[in-house]
């Protein structure tokens, strides 16, 4: 498949690995990636605001960005679930709605892109790593997505997943609301990554970088020794090993 | 009509004009016979019944089935003895009277006369129910056929007599036959007692007897 | 000036800081969570369940004009008495006129968070009456002179000391570190009120259309006793209350304390319809029942966000949110805490001045996916942060959104924005920036990168 790459502006400016072992996993998998580089943000920081005037420019820029793609594939669950869940929404009623939801039904998160839609679990990886995964509440809660990740995980040959209470639990980011009320957003990713670093994996993996984010962010403040991972780059990584 | 009755019925009225959409149903529930998602009945007697001691274990009630009226009264005699219950409250019924009159202390029947304070003195209350709920192992008493509303809920332990043959297997048949029962005179009163009464308020601990019966006993007959 | 969100901000400031609260919290949650998914697993399909249930609300809510009006002609004939009240001070007067009516000396209540809306027990005790809480967690929280820090746990923030110091202080009685002798405390000074009391005041969970009867949910008995021993009975319900028929109950009354409570079925679920009849032994002789409106049809009239009125107050909403369980009950300053709180809140009380609660949500949706009636809590918090942009227009936000989209909109622009963003970031950490700051403050960010995906994207053409 032509698959075009939605990479989030974050992810662009802060984690541009992630993009990259997005490209590489993906193209292992013997699809043909593209990088439309006139897009930008997907509008949620604006819409999460309540800003939805000011947000519907930003989803119409993302409909002609995309107008062309095969299917669009995303390393972040909470992007996708704008593209895909909340553009028609906002749209709705308006004469875009037809092109948002024909963007919805194109549009994938990574790890599901690979589980549902290319039937494929073990990407050919191998890694001899402990890691827990936490589960980002829009990848989730909005794109009902649980097992697919779990799924490449657990066929990454040396791989240990280790699972926790706390995987399903909000890592307190939600993009503008963690500088909103950060005493709240902070004593949640507290006790989430506290959680997760007492499991005493390698890595916290997930497959929304905005939480690792978070989720980084705060252990690196703290000093802790187990470091946030990209689900794309630790089949990047375990691509190289095997 | 009152003014606030022809506001507020205004009020909602206008609200209505517009719809809002029916839920999005996942599934094909209004098709499902006999409310199938709700938990499992057992389809044999036996099974219902085992499904009844296990509820009313896990809820911490003494479940009791006897042979017959004989038994209940042996059973009801020999708690008596053993947790030293000398006042027994109960209320008139073709169960209930045989077993009271038969513990020795002192039984006495509620009437319109007794006082709040008489009863409150009491140390069980001795009823019969309307029927008993399986799927829970929930006790359905009534203000009309189980001596009103506070014998029931009043003494600190609460001993129910009834015959097997009023356990039904759910809710909505519990329902269904109360609607047959009563028809269209419910009494004042309906109450599914669903274990002894029980509090977590405090640190979510589980203490049971907070206001209601610390002891529940269901003696069911054959 | 300190208006309600600066209070919010102060106070969930303060709160989610308290480490120690906040674990005492989730441990007296833990029991609820083990209990919660044992017993949804006997559910044969909870999902099913779940549709059933919000079905039964929908088409109750919807047709909210013609269930009442069946509702209200059933309960009148079964001997109960009906008033009405379009707002809190206008059911404060009628339960005051109607307590004054019974010539009371004493007043007994049950657990009943509408009663809490409309500040009841104020206007009773400046009125001159005597009013006692008598479930456990309200009437701890009565002697604290506290407002209920949750709508179905009232006093789950305390230790079991405090409770204990509370009780020797107010009715003399000797320390004990035990939750049962606790508890068998407030069983003994309770009991002579519920025989003394002349007026009994409930709640009702569910109105029930078909049959005329109110549906009282509880564990204690102490509503069962409220409702048995005085000479006269009133409770207060919202109009949404109201349910089509007495089968619904074979889906709410175990879903209500599946999901809020993690029971089977809560202790006592008891169904009333008029007061004592003829050849009945005992009861109240007059029964009233109080149908407030107070802003519920304003969330009627909005189709979005109706289905909120579907809520049976359960709790679990509250259960599952981790800004709860992190800011704790009193720190929203509401009667009705937690998602649900946030939603409703800003209709009953206005979105100026309630807006921020929306706004205080990552939006994770757990209380979404644990709500048993599927009302669809955080995106209504979308929703109201929408509102409220129309309604209390905030500059900064306006401003700073407009120039996110002004550079979203040309990727040269946001390309060399974020260019000079990761060059200056060295200088940028040191200075007080909004959000920026904000972040740092408690958090990093991950060493920044010399290229960001598009160059790097570039690059790796043009090899
Ligand atoms: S909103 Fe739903 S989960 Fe929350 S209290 Fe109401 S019914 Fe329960």
């Amino acid at each position: 498949m032509r698959v075009s790459l939605f990479i989030p502006c974050f992810i662009d400016q802060l984690t541009p690995q992630v993009g990259l072992a997005t490209a590489k996993v993906l193209k292992k998998l013997g699809q043909e990636v593209e990088f439309n580089s006139s897009q930008t943000c997907c509008g949620q920081p604006s819409y999460n605001s309540g800003q939805w005037e000011i947000a519907k420019e930003g989803a119409i820029r993302s409909l002609e960005v995309f107008k062309d793609a095969e299917v669009v594939v995303g390393p972040s669950g909470s992007c996708v679930a704008m593209m895909k869940k909340f553009y028609p929404e906002l749209l709705h009623g308006t004469k875009y709605e037809a092109e948002a939801k024909r963007l919805s039904q194109r549009t994938f998160e990574f790890s599901d892109f690979i589980v549902s839609q290319l039937k494929i679990t073990d990407v050919g990886a191998t890694l001899h790593k402990k890691v827990t995964y936490h589960d980002g509440c829009h990848a989730l809660r909005e794109l009902r997505l649980k097992e697919e990740p779990r799924k490449l995980l657990r066929a990454v040959k040396g791989l240990e997943l280790i699972e926790t209470e706390e995987a399903e639990s909000c890592c307190g980011f939600g993009g503008l609301f963690a500088v909103k009320f950060p005493m709240i957003s902070t004593a949640m990713v507290e006790v989430k990554a506290g959680a997760l670093a007492r499991t005493g994996a390698d890595y916290i993996v997930s497959s929304d970088p905005s939480c690792l984010l978070q989720i980084g962010g705060w252990l690196s403040r703290e000093g802790k020794v187990i470091r946030p991972l990209h689900i794309a780059e630790l089949l990047a990584m375990g691509i190289d090993h095997a | 009509m009152s003014e606030a009755r022809k506001e507020i019925m205004g009020r909602i009225r206008e609200a209505l004009k517009t719809p809002s959409p029916k839920p999005h149903l996942k599934g094909e529930s209004s098709k499902v016979a006999g409310k199938a998602w709700l938990p499992e009945v057992g389809d044999t007697d036996a099974e219902t019944m085992a499904l009844l001691s296990d509820n009313l274990a896990k809820l911490k009630a003494s479940f009791h089935p006897v042979e017959n009226l004989d038994q209940a009264i042996a059973l009801v005699k020999d708690l008596a003895q053993k947790k030293n219950w000398k006042n027994i409250a109960y209320h008139k019924n073709e169960l209930v009277t045989p077993v009271a009159l038969a513990i020795a202390g002192n039984a006495w029947a509620v009437d319109e006369a007794f006082s709040k304070d008489k009863l409150e003195a009491a140390d069980v209350g001795l009823t019969s129910c309307v029927s008993i709920v399986a799927q829970f192992g929930a006790i359905l008493v009534s203000s009309e056929t189980s001596g009103g509303r506070g014998l029931s809920i009043l003494p600190p332990v609460h001993v129910v007599i009834a015959k097997a043959d009023q356990v039904v297997p759910d809710l909505a048949a519990c329902f269904a036959q109360i609607n047959v029962q009563f028809g269209g005179k419910m009494p004042s009163m309906l109450s599914f007692i669903t274990g002894p009464s029980r509090t977590g308020d405090i640190e979510r601990i589980l203490v049971l007897g907070a206001h209601g019966p610390k002891e529940l006993y269901l003696i069911l007959v054959r | 000036m300190l208006n309600s969100k600066s209070i919010f901000i102060k106070e969930s400031t303060l709160t989610s800081a308290d480490g120690d609260q906040r674990q005492f919290i989730r441990t007296a949650l833990g029991g609820y969570y083990k209990n919660r998914d044992i017993y949804q697993a006997r559910y044969r399909n909870w999902e099913l369940a779940r549709d059933a249930a919000s079905l039964a609300k929908w088409s109750a809510v919807n047709n909210l004009a013609e269930v009442l009006e069946k509702f209200v002609a059933k309960f009148e004939s079964n001997g109960g008495k009906v008033h009405w009240a379009r707002d809190a001070a206008e059911a404060r007067k009628i339960i005051l006129d109607l307590v004054a009516k019974a010539n009371a000396t004493a007043v007994i209540k049950s657990k009943c968070m509408t009663t809490e809306e409309i500040h009841l027990n104020d206007a009773l005790e400046k009125a001159g009456f005597g009013v006692v809480e008598s479930d456990l967690g309200e009437f701890i929280q009565q002697l604290r002179g506290e407002a209920p820090y949750h709508f179905v746990f009232p006093c789950m923030h305390l230790k079991r000391e405090a409770i204990s110091e509370l009780f020797t202080k107010h009715l003399g009685t000797a320390p004990t570190d035990s939750p049962e002798e606790l508890t068998m405390i407030a069983r003994k000074h309770l009991r002579k009120l519920y025989i003394t009391a002349d007026v009994g005041i409930t709640g009702a969970n569910f109105l029930v259309a078909d049959t005329g009867q109110i549906s009282i949910t509880e564990n204690e008995g102490n509503a069962r006793l409220t409702a048995a021993m005085p000479r006269v009975h009133i409770a207060l319900s919202g109009i949404e209350k109201v349910i089509n028929t007495i089968d619904d109950l074979t889906v709410l009354l175990p879903m209500l304390a599946t999901a809020g409570a993690g029971q089977p079925m809560t202790c006592y679920n008891t169904l009333y319809a008029g007061p004592k009849k003829p050849g009945e032994l005992d009861g109240p002789e007059e029964f009233h029942l109080v149908l407030l409106d107070n802003a519920r049809t304003q969330i009627l009239a909005d189709p979005e966000q109706r289905d909120s009125l579907h809520c049976i107050r359960c709790g679990a909403c509250l259960n599952v949110c981790p800004i709860f369980k992190n800011i704790g009950g009193h720190a929203y300053g509401t009667t009705y805490q937690g998602p649900i709180g946030s939603v409703i809140t800003p209709h009953l009380r206005g979105l100026k001045d309630w807006n921020h609660l929306s706004g205080a949500s990552s939006l994770c949706g757990a209380c979404t996916d644990a709500c048993p009636v599927r009302i669809d809590l955080h995106h209504h918090l979308l929703q109201n942060r929408r509102n409220a942009v129309k309604v209390v227009p905030n500059l900064f936000d306006r401003v700073f959104h407009g120039t996110f989209n002004f550079v979203i909109q040309r990727p040269a622009l946001f390309s060399l924005g974020g260019k000079v963003f990761r060059k200056t970031f060295g200088l940028l950490k040191h200075l007080p920036l909004p959000y920026l700051g904000t972040w740092l403050k408690s958090r990093d960010l991950p060493a920044i990168p010399p290229k960001s995906f598009r160059e790097a994207w570039k690059d790796s053409k043009n090899v």
